[in-house]
């Protein structure tokens, strides 16, 4: 039992990861594109996401109920030592949900949507940028509960090279997501290759964020070159992700993009397994080499049992709806744009 | 202010906020479904101008509420660590079933809004009613989730440790029923009175008046509906109090000093120094009747219970005055109207009975707001009733009073933003929907 509520745990995590992360993407993408670009491009977004952006979101409740259900110390270990970067990460949820909202259901177009426009870029930044220091500081060693000074406690538990560089690659992935699911969404040619254009971009920024977290693991004495490359498994995973890159691009050069969206996901999926797979079941490390681990931290039995009860009943609900939502809004009836407002 | 006062300063805060757009989110999709029904059996396009319309407001108010609601999910550990460390486990359960619900909700509202003419009408229809429906089974479980905190069950407390945890019987603790209902009829009261007032205030003005009587009829027979059985469902509420909770129902009332044949005390200022209600109105006997459904049972006070397990007194008894005062209100207005519908239908056309409405739209949630700062403060200084105190459960972080005046920003404008947004809904009505 314990299993299938740690395999829920992990498949929220990667579909919040794939599918809210391509939603944050497309307001990174927002950010980087022209002035005169922008309206279009607001418009293939909010046809692509509108139907589904708030479907998007509720996989990160999925997460953070599992966890302090299930997992309960390890919730609060990381509620009390990353108070500030969750905190600010709330505000970017906040701030990027209302102002979407707002600024289509706003009955007036003036220039209140000035305002709502900067706030959902910058909030669609900001946010996984928290999520992804959130992630790094968990597995960065840095989290120290028996820190004396406010500062070690609270504010060099997440701020440090590691954590800022996995916000960073979290960015770069979100937007090359974004960018990839953006490309399926329109039928204009030239809008087609700007968003191929703006892949290719957060691609390279990508690999150069990756890079980086690589350069500060190293810095700080992170084992992470070992966690991703010291196993099978990591080696496999990396090396299919890099085919199938170079795959996807060349499928995109010959003007083919149906399998770019399944592609594009399973680079993630095996970027997210090499760095959860070695230090499984370990989920937060500590200063000092000490960890809170899944199996070892998880609440008593009868409370798993339950959840698990809740998680498989959830889905045989759940599941089918959704893919039926995604499969409805994939195919636009005559006459959708009127409709959309 | 220290951290302990700016923790739930800032959970009072973040709670109240999210209670207003949950209640909305879960009851407008039922006037919704009405107005839709209408419109698919009679085809007049008021009625699928109405839905439309509220649809929009649903769709503002479903966001604010789920970003609001996944703040408090985060809030709960990031104020409360020790309070979750060891209740997650045990309160879970319903938590985990509300996942489930609002994710429906969350995609039911996506055919919903997006939908309209792209499916079978009543498949239409229908996700309007799952949104309702599990928006509704979202506000009971999360209802049930607080009733533990009231009731605690499901677990044995032996030298601090929490053993044998039964989620299920933590569920199903004895508060959840009388509050999840209490809370319900809440909802759709306070809601129905909301929307009710503000179209009856648009009929007042002389702005598209068929569209807004049409609005108004559906809000008004729900929240005068809701408003008229809500007494009673307070009633099995109160003499659940009274046997669980004692020392919230004496600060509800006031009660200092325990007696047979107790008075109810209508208003007045509690005077904790000398143990007495000043100016106050008493109803001899009539407490221990709607404790015990008994004139001459014996109800406990403040003073058989110690004094550091005291609520505060005044609070909780101004709290509890203002909700059953607007309750009683709501009720006068709903018999008012209820009697021009069947009885004196001329009435229905005289400008003082939509001005009623007009003056009573904040009473519902007025109300619900008070409600709430009984239970809550009520339950002082327990965050597990009997078993943890709230005061050791909050975060050891310094600087909260920060975290707090950063959220009371960001609420305020958030609560302007949504009225600015709504103003503009309804200001834009006649251009929108072209309506007379």
């Amino acid at each position: 039992m314990l299993y299938i509520v740690i395999t829920y745990l992990w498949a929220s995590i990667l579909l919040y990861l794939l599918l809210g992360g391509a939603d944050f993407g497309a307001g990174i993408i927002e950010l980087f594109t022209s002035q005169k670009n922008k309206q279009v491009t607001r418009k293939t977004l909010y046809s692509a996401i509108g139907p589904i952006w708030e479907a998007n979101h509720m996989w990160l409740i999925i997460a953070i109920v599992i966890l302090f259900v299930g997992f309960p110390v390890i919730y609060s270990t990381m509620s009390v030592n990353l108070h500030i970067p969750l905190t600010v990460m709330l505000i970017g949820i906040i701030a990027r949900g209302t102002a979407f909202t707002f600024r289509h259901y706003d009955a007036v177009v003036d220039d209140m949507q000035h305002l709502y426009n900067t706030i959902f870029a910058i909030s669609s930044f900001t946010t996984p940028l928290f999520l992804g220091i959130i992630a790094g500081s968990a597995v960065s060693g840095h989290i120290d509960p028996q820190a004396s000074t406010f500062a070690d406690a609270y504010i060099f538990s997440w701020l440090h090279w590691f954590s800022v560089t996995v916000g960073l690659f979290t960015v770069s992935i979100c937007g090359f997501l974004a960018s990839v699911y953006l490309i399926g969404e329109t039928d204009v040619e030239h809008e087609r290759l700007r968003f191929a254009h703006k892949a290719q971009f957060f691609n390279i920024a990508a690999v150069v964020c990756g890079a980086l977290v690589f350069a500060a693991a190293w810095f700080e004495h992170i084992p992470l070159f070992d966690w991703v490359f010291g196993n099978w498994i990591g080696r496999i995973a990396i090396l299919s992700a890099t085919l199938s890159l170079i795959w996807m691009w060349t499928l995109l050069y010959q003007g083919k993009i149906n399998l770019l969206r399944p592609l594009a996901g399973f680079q993630v999926t095996m970027i997210l397994l090499t760095t959860t797979f070695r230090h499984f079941p370990n989920i937060v490390i500590l200063k000092g080499g000490g960890y809170l681990s899944l199996t070892e931290h998880a609440g008593q039995e009868k409370t798993i049992e339950a959840l698990a009860w809740a998680l498989l009943l959830g889905s045989i609900l759940i599941l089918p709806a959704l893919f039926y939502l995604i499969y409805s809004f994939q195919k636009k009836p005559v006459g959708y744009e009127s409709q959309v407002h | 202010m220290n951290d302990f006062i700016a923790a739930r300063s800032q959970m009072a805060l973040s709670l109240g906020f999210h209670i207003i757009f949950s209640c909305i989110g879960m009851v407008m999709p039922f006037f919704m479904a009405v107005a839709h029904y209408y419109y698919l059996k009679t085809g007049q396009t008021v009625y699928k101008n109405v839905t439309k319309a509220w649809s929009k407001g649903v769709a503002i108010f479903f966001a604010t509420g789920a970003v609001s609601g996944t703040v408090l999910s985060f809030e709960l550990g990031l104020l409360w660590p020790e309070f979750m460390k060891h209740a997650g486990p045990i309160f879970g359960m319903p938590f985990s079933l509300e996942g489930t619900a609002f994710f429906i909700e969350a995609i039911a509202l996506g055919f919903f809004l997006y939908g309209w003419d792209r499916f079978n009408p009543w498949f239409h229809w229908f996700t309007g009613v799952v949104v309702g429906v599990s928006g509704l089974a979202s506000g009971i479980l999360v209802v049930a989730a607080n009733a533990w905190m009231n009731s605690p069950a499901g677990f044995e407390y032996l030298n601090g440790q929490y053993l044998n945890i039964d989620p299920i019987a933590a569920m199903f603790n004895e508060a959840w029923f009388s509050q999840a209902l209490h809370m319900t009829i809440a909802a759709f009261a306070a809601t129905g009175f909301a929307v009710a007032g503000v179209h009856a205030l648009m009929i007042l003005r002389g702005n598209n008046v068929i569209f807004h009587t049409k609005s108004f009829t559906i809000a008004a027979v729900f929240g005068c509906a809701a408003a008229i059985v809500q007494p009673l469902s307070g009633d099995i509420s109160a003499k659940d109090v009274a046997i669980r909770q004692p020392a919230k129902l004496a600060a509800m009332e006031a009660h200092f000093h325990t007696e047979k044949s107790a008075s109810l005390i209508v208003g007045g200022i509690p005077n904790e120094a000398e143990k007495k209600v000043d100016f106050a109105i008493k109803l001899p006997g009539f407490l221990s009747f709607l404790a015990h459904g008994d004139f001459t049972a014996e109800v406990t006070g403040l003073d058989r219970i110690p004094e550091e397990n005291h609520p505060p007194v005044a609070v909780t008894h101004y709290a509890f005055q203002i909700m059953v005062g607007m309750g009683m209100a709501m009720m006068l207005v709903s018999v008012l109207y209820f009697t021009a519908l069947w009885k004196k239908r001329k009435w229905l056309q005289e400008p003082w009975l939509l001005k009623l409405f007009a003056i009573a739209t904040p009473l519902g949630f007025i109300a619900v707001e008070a409600g709430w700062t009984v239970t809550e403060v009520g339950r002082q200084p327990w965050i597990i009733y009997g078993i943890m105190r709230t005061a050791n459960a909050v975060t050891p972080m310094p600087g909260i009073a920060y975290s707090f005046y950063l959220f009371t920003a960001i609420y305020v404008s958030l609560a302007a933003f949504v009225v600015f947004m709504l103003y503009r809904q309804i200001r834009m009505v006649g251009k929108l929907y072209d309506v007379d």
